[in-house]
């Protein structure tokens, strides 16, 4: 660990520097791996953490911005109502970078409708959802990502088809839609960065087992599962600009490249399939297909980086709203005077 | 039986002094010629009020609109009509029943209703006829026909039809054909009264001084205007009656007031959410990070609130909350008014809560408020509670203009990145440096490394950390509330109208000042004097004890059924609770002078 401390990203910060308190979740808990490559992406991306806030609900998942990026603002909120939180939040200086992470039980259940309506306004933020199936802190509910048929100690069998979030997401006309698994770091870091990039809101919902209630390894949300079961959709780097591609790396023909908002390109090298993150259609089918045919596809399934973002609807400033000076925020006297005269 | 005529005439003469309800049909557009005829009579200097009784419905059911015309400035609602306009043959015969004997009756004669009593004076109006005279196009017929009623009541009551064409311009701003034809049928109808209609009724108005301190608007508008003018920010809100146009307010006036001129960029936002548990939250976002941030809603969304709401009152977060009531429980009476959020309001979350709360009882102060509100919430870092009402903030009053705000914008105990620097005492987001129980604090974006924070409704010490401990939660909590005690003092005080010598006192809160202030003269003029007393925040400053104090019986009148202001009152000054009398009512409508009194009076004897 020591070693690798001492090196630094361009603008001259560690890796220590963007670590957070030491986690108080279950060792192996999938959520602190997420922690981890969280840090990592920002250490790469080389963001300020000053320049980050970061926003989580309620569970296991929730608690976890204390565990990264402990230089940066942070608001615990409240169960399933952190995107109203970071949307509000967000208009005080757009240009932070946010990050919200949430739980399945957070996000699929009591925050659906939060999670669906700030898809649709395409907020600029990063939301990701710590996905176990099942309600951690308050030890082993079904979440409403269950598969049918899981059975939990005390909660008996689940009878009901499961919320995707990812297909949520799509329908949503989410503008950036990626799955990851938790046991696959690599993959979790390139899609942060990339979605750290997206001009838009980006779901990443990751599985991320809880080795305390939900990790029997014939469930769908446990690490072997997982493990067995990852069908990536293509080998995923982020590049910051388009100049340091190095094209020779990938074998002509069986990449793709997707530069967002901000110049950043994503390489996606192919691997099984011939796979358009840019076709929604595909996306619903590959998702389907997964579904039936029992695994997991993870990858960026879906972007369209040309999609407005909310502050583009909402003509706003550039300038920081909160730094706006008092002399500026209160109206004139003389139109207050021209206000009486029209309501004569 | 006397006919009517005989009884009007007889009595003595009414001038600017009397109660006029026109009585439509929802979606008739009748909005335009009521206000019509009332800001003609404000126009001629004559002390008026608008009251909309509407119902829950877009279309096709009865509406009333009341019209108060008092050269003493008396603004409240009364009980009785002097006159109405009868345009709706559904409820002729029950409207008939509320004229006072002598009373009016102006009513389209194709109302095919007989009126049953012989002590009111009826004038025919030939809605149809005059309309088919003048030609006027299909679509536009049901407008029209409303302008008649507007120039046959001008003739008969003599409003200006000059004052009446000035006010129809200014109403219908950029369209001046609109308000030409419009005229050209007031006049029509104004004419044909002349000629037909014998004068029998002893009502009139008569041009009086100019209003020339006073503007003629509603609560919500007031509202919105005086949050601009406070500098609001942010604004995320969700569509209920009453509230709805105080956010569309916001979106009238702050494209304009709010523009970056030079990058004709907007310096601030209002977003629909999806509900109010969305609407509260971002907020709460928004005030956390710094921008002034309020939402508005009715008691429906407040309770949908609460969650939220608390933590704002633990993690110490500005906002400002318009609740514009309506009757509950439940869905209750949403079009109409009520007073009965106090409760809901004041302890407002789980735990060891309470909220601060301001109560306007006038569009003026509506206005006041809505900028106040935003520096009360800065400097104490907790939500403000605006409690306005339907009557208040949907109605039309006349109300003195806005003055601008004699103070500058206070943000409070904010620490920018040099402040911070600055500072020269150890800084915790939460540590009470000054012993006023108020913390610094510092917002995201600002770039100084000891500022950032972590925000949690969980448990936190002075530093923001995570703590269960005991004497911590304790220490923290106790902060906080000697935070909000320090506050009382500091909040709009209460207001006053004594009479010398009075033993009784009467308190109130809110839209129903003006019945009271009403009630407070009849009761003088009956031989029973009080001091008045108008709550405008809570929670109380010690003026509200020593007024309690002071008086033999206290009389605490409000809007709802349980008493909630005369429950809270009982709560904090529990020693005195013989001292005060709850005369609290609610039957959707808007208070008026002779509840007052006779609840009153059936106590004293
Ligand atoms: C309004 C409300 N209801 C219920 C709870 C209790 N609660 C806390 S965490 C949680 C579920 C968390 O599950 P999930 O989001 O899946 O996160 P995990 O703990 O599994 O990471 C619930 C129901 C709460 N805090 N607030
Ligand atoms: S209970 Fe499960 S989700 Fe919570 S910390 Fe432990 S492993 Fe993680």
């Amino acid at each position: 660990m020591a070693e690798k401390e001492a090196s630094t990203n361009q603008i001259g910060l560690t890796r220590t520097d963007y670590r957070g308190e030491k986690s108080t979740l279950c060792p192996g808990c999938g959520h602190n791996t997420i922690s981890a490559q969280i840090i990592m992406a920002c250490y790469e991306m080389n963001i300020p953490p000053e320049r980050i806030v970061k926003f989580s609900g309620i569970g296991c998942s929730s608690k976890s911005p204390t565990y990264f990026l402990k230089k940066s603002f942070g608001f615990n909120g409240l169960h399933g109502r952190m995107p109203s939180l970071a949307l509000g939040a967000a208009f005080a200086d757009r240009s932070m970078k946010v990050i919200g992470v949430s739980g399945d039980g957070d996000t699929a259940s009591i925050g659906i409708g939060q999670f669906k309506h700030l898809i649709r306004r395409n907020l600029p933020m990063v939301y990701i959802i710590e996905n176990n199936g099942v309600y951690g802190l308050t030890k082993g509910q079904f979440s409403a990502t269950a598969e049918k048929g899981l059975e939990l100690k005390h909660q008996g069998m689940n009878p009901f088809m499961p919320i995707d979030i990812v297909k949520e997401a799509l329908v949503g006309n989410a503008s950036f839609v990626a799955r990851s698994f938790a046991g696959d770091p690599k993959q979790v870091r390139e899609l942060l960065k990339a979605a750290l990039s997206h001009n838009g809101t980006s779901v990443i919902d990751i599985i991320s087992p809880c080795v305390s209630f939900n990790n029997r390894e014939d469930t769908l949300h446990s690490y072997q599962w997982g493990r067995q079961h990852e069908a990536p959709l293509h080998d995923i780097s982020f590049v910051p600009t388009k100049r340091a591609i190095i094209l020779d790396e990938f074998e002509e023909g069986s990449f793709k490249e997707v530069t967002l908002h901000d110049g950043s390109v994503v390489v996606l090298k192919k691997l099984e399939t011939d796979y358009d993150p840019t076709d929604k259609w595909q996306a619903l089918k590959i998702l389907e297909k997964g579904e039936r045919d029992h695994y997991l596809v993870t990858g960026l399934i879906y972007v369209d980086p040309d999609q407005p973002s909310l502050y583009d609807f909402m003509n706003l400033t550039e300038e920081p709203l909160n730094r706006v000076p008092n002399s500026k925020m209160r109206p004139s006297k003389e139109s207050l005077d021209k206000i009486n005269q029209s309501m004569l | 039986m006397k006919k009517e005529s005989e009884t009007g005439q007889n009595m003595s003469k009414a001038i600017n002094d009397f109660c006029m309800t026109v009585c439509t049909v929802n979606g008739s557009g009748s909005a335009t010629a009521n206000t019509t005829l009332l800001r003609a009579m404000f126009h001629m200097g004559i002390p008026v009020s608008g009251k909309n009784i509407f119902p829950s419905n877009i279309k096709g059911l009865p509406t009333w609109f009341s019209i108060r015309v008092s050269k003493d400035g008396y603004l409240a609602r009364v009980a009785h009509d002097d006159i109405i306009v009868q345009m709706n043959s559904t409820t002729f015969s029950a409207d008939v029943d509320y004229n006072v004997p002598g009373g009016v009756v102006f009513y389209a004669d194709h109302i095919a209703v007989p009126i049953h009593r012989n002590d009111v004076i009826a004038y025919p109006m030939p809605v149809k006829q005059l309309i088919s005279e003048a030609e006027v196009p299909r679509n536009l017929r049901d407008y029209m026909e409303n302008m008649v009623y507007v120039g046959v009541v001008s003739q008969m009551l003599g409003i200006e039809l000059d004052v009446v064409h000035e006010v129809l311009l200014s109403q219908f701003k950029n369209k001046s054909s609109v308000a030409e034809s419009n005229f050209a049928m007031v006049k029509m109808a104004a004419d044909w009264a002349r000629d037909n209609l014998e004068k029998k009724d002893r009502y009139s108005v008569e041009a009086m001084p100019p209003l020339d301190d006073y503007i003629m608007t509603d609560g919500n508008t007031a509202g919105a205007l005086g949050a601009i003018y406070g500098g609001f920010e942010f604004c995320g809100w969700y569509p209920i009656t009453p509230a709805t146009s105080l956010a569309e307010s916001l979106n009238i006036f702050a494209p304009e007031l709010r523009k970056d001129p030079e990058t004709g960029k907007n310096t601030f936002a209002v977003v629909q959410a999806e509900d109010e548990l969305a609407s509260i939250g971002m907020a709460i976002g928004a005030g956390w990070a710094g921008i002034r941030s309020m939402t508005s809603t009715s008691g429906p969304g407040v309770s949908l609130m609460t969650e939220y709401m608390s933590l704002a009152y633990y993690a110490e977060v500005p906002l400002v909350l318009w609740d514009v009531q309506r009757v509950g429980p439940s869905t209750g009476l949403p079009t109409r008014t009520g007073q009965g959020d106090l409760n809901l309001t004041y302890f407002l979350g789980h735990g060891d809560t309470n909220q601060i709360i301001l109560i306007p009882s006038s569009v003026n102060e509506c206005f006041k408020f809505g900028w106040q509100a935003f520096d009360i919430a800065e400097k104490y870092q907790t939500p403000v509670i605006i409690l306005s009402d339907l009557d208040l903030g949907m109605n039309l009053w006349m109300t003195k203009k806005f003055d601008y705000p004699d103070q500058p914008i206070n943000r409070g105990k904010i620490l920018w990145e040099e402040d911070l620097k600055n500072f020269g005492r150890d800084w915790g987001r939460y540590l009470d440096v000054d012993g006023d129980g108020i913390p610094y604090r510092t917002v995201m974006g600002n770039e100084n490394p000891q500022a950032p924070y972590f925000t949690r409704g969980t448990g936190h010490d002075e530093y923001g950390n995570y703590s269960e401990a005991p004497e911590v939660w304790v220490r923290v909590m106790d902060r906080i509330k000697a935070k909000l005690e320090n506050a009382r003092e500091d909040l709009p005080k209460p207001e006053f109208r004594r009479l010398e010598g009075a033993r009784i006192g009467l308190i109130a809160m809110g839209s129903t000042e003006p019945a009271m202030l009403e009630a407070q003269d009849k009761l003088e003029a009956l031989g029973v004097k009080c001091d008045f007393m108008r709550i405008r925040a809570l929670p109380f400053s010690k003026e509200v004890r020593k007024f309690i104090e002071e008086h033999d019986v206290n009389y605490v009148a409000e809007l709802n059924r349980d008493g909630h202001l005369h429950q809270i009152l009982s709560l904090d000054y529990c020693h005195m609770t013989e001292k005060m009398v709850s005369i609290a009512f609610m039957d959707g409508l808007p208070m008026t002078a002779d509840l007052i009194v006779n609840a009153l009076m059936d106590r004293e004897g």
